[in-house]
């Protein structure tokens, strides 16, 4: 047993309406996805929206309800009822996408990095401000700021901010939904690299959720590819950028706009061909519903979802 | 052939903070070429939708000196009505995020018809439904026919930005200001919107504004680049010189902060953060705060844009002695700002 293991996750959001408002119908927003995680690696949940890796996300943390499947956190059971008083919650914690929205803008930094503490641990007043004065410094603010308000930060000592809240309980596993998808370069620069010190220090894993490849090709060190509920491909960061099968990763990797003005003609020749081949071979990589096939293995890291024969 | 489309000359937006005026563009000069993409890039509170606005005359209070001139025209000293006849019309502008920029309460063909009855207004109800439908087709929406009764929010991110460009073509413009047009939406569809705004380039033979904080953009449409920071430009070069040969301390750090396959392990982080308006130095070389590292001696004391090769402008004389340190200390103490 791994460290994280999710097994033939699904969660469903019902549709409601005609008589009485009952269930109708169902999005299918994760369809039977299933990843393991060991402990202190960056698995990297890529896809356009509306792909399921926020609902994946914010399945393991609990924030949406599942439907079927398993989550396995070091051996337990989080969907089973009997582990809800578990403390394997403080364990898992979330980096949120947009700084601006994720922090309480009437409290105080102290009472947003301090809330997390209050729940799990009883210190005195003077105990919790050396401990968030503690936590700030780590993330590389000036412990004078306990007492500003979220206004008086930019982007990106907001999301250090947030990274604060996260790891102030010393969480094993980190879900980072989009963590740097507000931020300008410049800064997700920073916050990425922040990500990568602490990592290190603390032995964290992180469940990495982004659209944006260059980023995770540059922080993870597995990729699952995600299309409508389903996983596409998955395998190691070099399986997936050298050796694209799926032809929805391909499309993916095609569309990353490369940083050498010199291979624009190249890259745009590319984007071309793979896209004939994706309008082409469309049929034989989704079935009659558009959806992907179950993952078939091509090497030892390696998935595709492939038909069966074919 | 004077090629030239619009000339801005020594461009000043100021805002109004109190009693005192603040520069968010400061003395801006550039020329656009018809077909040609001019992209501006450069972090948030840099100046480059300032820039932008100011081109489209979209501020509503802010003091604007200096010349942009455009098809004869000096755009600063317009009249209203004047102007109202230029934008949208000849020169128009795809806003950043297109669900606000979108009414929630009129239909696409009212929204892009809007636009159409504004500087045709003979055009006969019939016509100007015909156009939309074509200007959907043009932009690739596959049932415009359908599409065109909708309302925004019945369609996706993609669709709503494609709607904002037929919106902006509708006229067919010579000017194209798109305002981070692509930054809302995902890897494919950026790849898609792209296309198009090449296309457009191409076959109306217009000079295209690109503004973006995303130097992969920048490589894939640019034909020149200006790097805008804290108001001033401070390299233009035509992109194939800026990506091979950076110059400016600020454009070599941007291009370093980006991840690549040039460089695993650590990206180069800028330190400190974009100076507020209010706390802008109005003297010396404005991004010397953030490479402390560097001797202030290699400023120059009013820094101007040099001509270092043909059609590559550099400002200030730091470029020629700027260096990375060699650790880079990862977070800065940046607290207090």
């Amino acid at each position: 047993m791994g460290f994280l293991d999710v097994e033939d996750l699904k969660v469903h959001f019902p549709i409601r309406g005609g008589l009485l408002n009952r269930k109708i119908d169902a999005v299918r927003a994760v369809d039977g996805v299933s990843f393991s995680i060991e402990q202190g690696k960056t698995y990297g949940l890529v896809g356009e929206s509306g792909s399921g890796k926020t609902t994946t996300g914010r399945a393991v943390i609990g924030l949406n309800n599942i439907t079927a499947g398993k989550v396995f956190f070091e051996g337990n059971d989080l969907t089973d009822k009997k582990n809800k008083m578990l403390d394997v919650r403080k364990d898992i914690q979330m980096i949120f996408q947009d700084p601006y929205s994720s922090l309480n803008p009437k409290k105080r930094v102290i009472d947003i990095v301090a809330e997390p503490l209050r729940n799990y641990e009883r210190l005195t007043k003077k105990e919790e401000r050396y401990k968030v004065a503690e936590l700030l410094e780590k993330v590389g603010l000036s412990p004078e700021s306990i007492l500003k308000y979220p206004h008086e930060f930019s982007g990106g000592q907001r999301q250090r901010i947030g990274i604060a809240r996260a790891i102030a309980l010393k969480p094993k596993l980190i879900i980072a939904d989009e963590p740097v998808s507000a931020l300008d370069v410049s800064v997700q620069a920073q916050v990425l690299n922040f990500m990568k010190d602490i990592q290190k220090e603390l032995n964290l894993t992180y469940l990495f959720i982004s659209h944006d490849l260059g980023i995770v090709k540059h922080m993870c060190d597995e990729i699952g590819i995600m299309y409508k509920g389903r996983y596409v491909e998955e395998g190691k960061t070099g399986d997936i950028f050298t050796n694209p099968q799926h032809i929805y990763t391909k499309r993916l990797v095609a569309a990353i706009p490369d940083i050498d003005p010199k291979n624009r003609e190249k890259q745009k020749q590319f984007r071309e061909e793979v896209q004939r081949e994706y309008e082409e071979s469309y049929e034989s990589y989704f079935n009659e519903e558009g959806l992907a096939y179950g993952l078939k293995k091509i090497s030892d890291t390696h998935a595709v979802a492939l038909p069966e024969k074919g | 052939m004077d090629n030239k489309l619009l000339e801005i000359k020594n461009l000043k937006t100021s805002f109004r903070i109190k009693d005192d005026y603040y520069a968010a563009v400061d003395d801006v000069t550039l020329t656009v070429n018809k077909n040609e993409v001019l992209a501006i890039v450069g972090e948030s509170g840099s100046g480059k939708s300032a820039l932008a606005f100011s081109i489209m005359r979209l501020h509503n209070r802010a003091k604007i000196e200096g010349e942009v001139l455009f098809k004869e025209n000096n755009i600063v000293e317009l009249s209203p009505s004047k102007m109202n006849k230029l934008r949208g019309n000849d020169m128009a502008m795809i806003f950043q995020d297109p669900l606000t920029a979108l009414n929630p309460l009129m239909t696409i063909e009212d929204q892009i018809g809007e636009a159409l009855f504004l500087h045709n207004k003979k055009m006969s109800p019939k016509e100007r439904r015909n156009k939309v439908i074509d200007l959907l087709n043009q932009v690739g929406i596959p049932r415009p026919d359908y599409t065109c009764d909708q309302f925004p929010h019945e369609l996706s991110g993609g669709m709503r930005q494609r709607v904002m460009i037929a919106i902006a073509i509708s006229n067919n413009p010579e000017l194209l200001i798109a305002d981070e047009p692509t930054t809302a939406l995902d890897v494919t569809i950026q790849a898609q919107i792209l296309d198009l705004i090449r296309d457009l380039k191409e076959n109306m033979n217009a000079g295209i504004v690109l503004i973006t904080h995303d130097l992969g953009v920048v490589a894939e449409m640019a034909d020149r680049v200006a790097v805008m920071y804290a108001g001033e430009i401070v390299e233009i070069a035509d992109v194939h010189t800026l990506f091979e040969n950076p110059r400016h301390p600020y454009t070599r750090s941007l291009l370093n902060s980006v991840p690549s396959d040039g460089h695993e392990g650590k990206l180069h982080v800028i330190q400190g953060i974009v100076p507020s308006l209010k706390h802008l130095p109005r003297q010396g070389c404005r991004f010397s705060a953030r490479m402390p590292w560097m001797d202030e001696s290699v400023h120059e004391e009013n820094p101007v844009l040099h001509e270092i090769a043909p059609g590559h402008h550099v400002r200030c004389t730091c470029h020629e002695h700027f260096y990375f340190p060699k650790e880079s200390k990862e977070v800065q103490n940046d607290g207090i700002s």
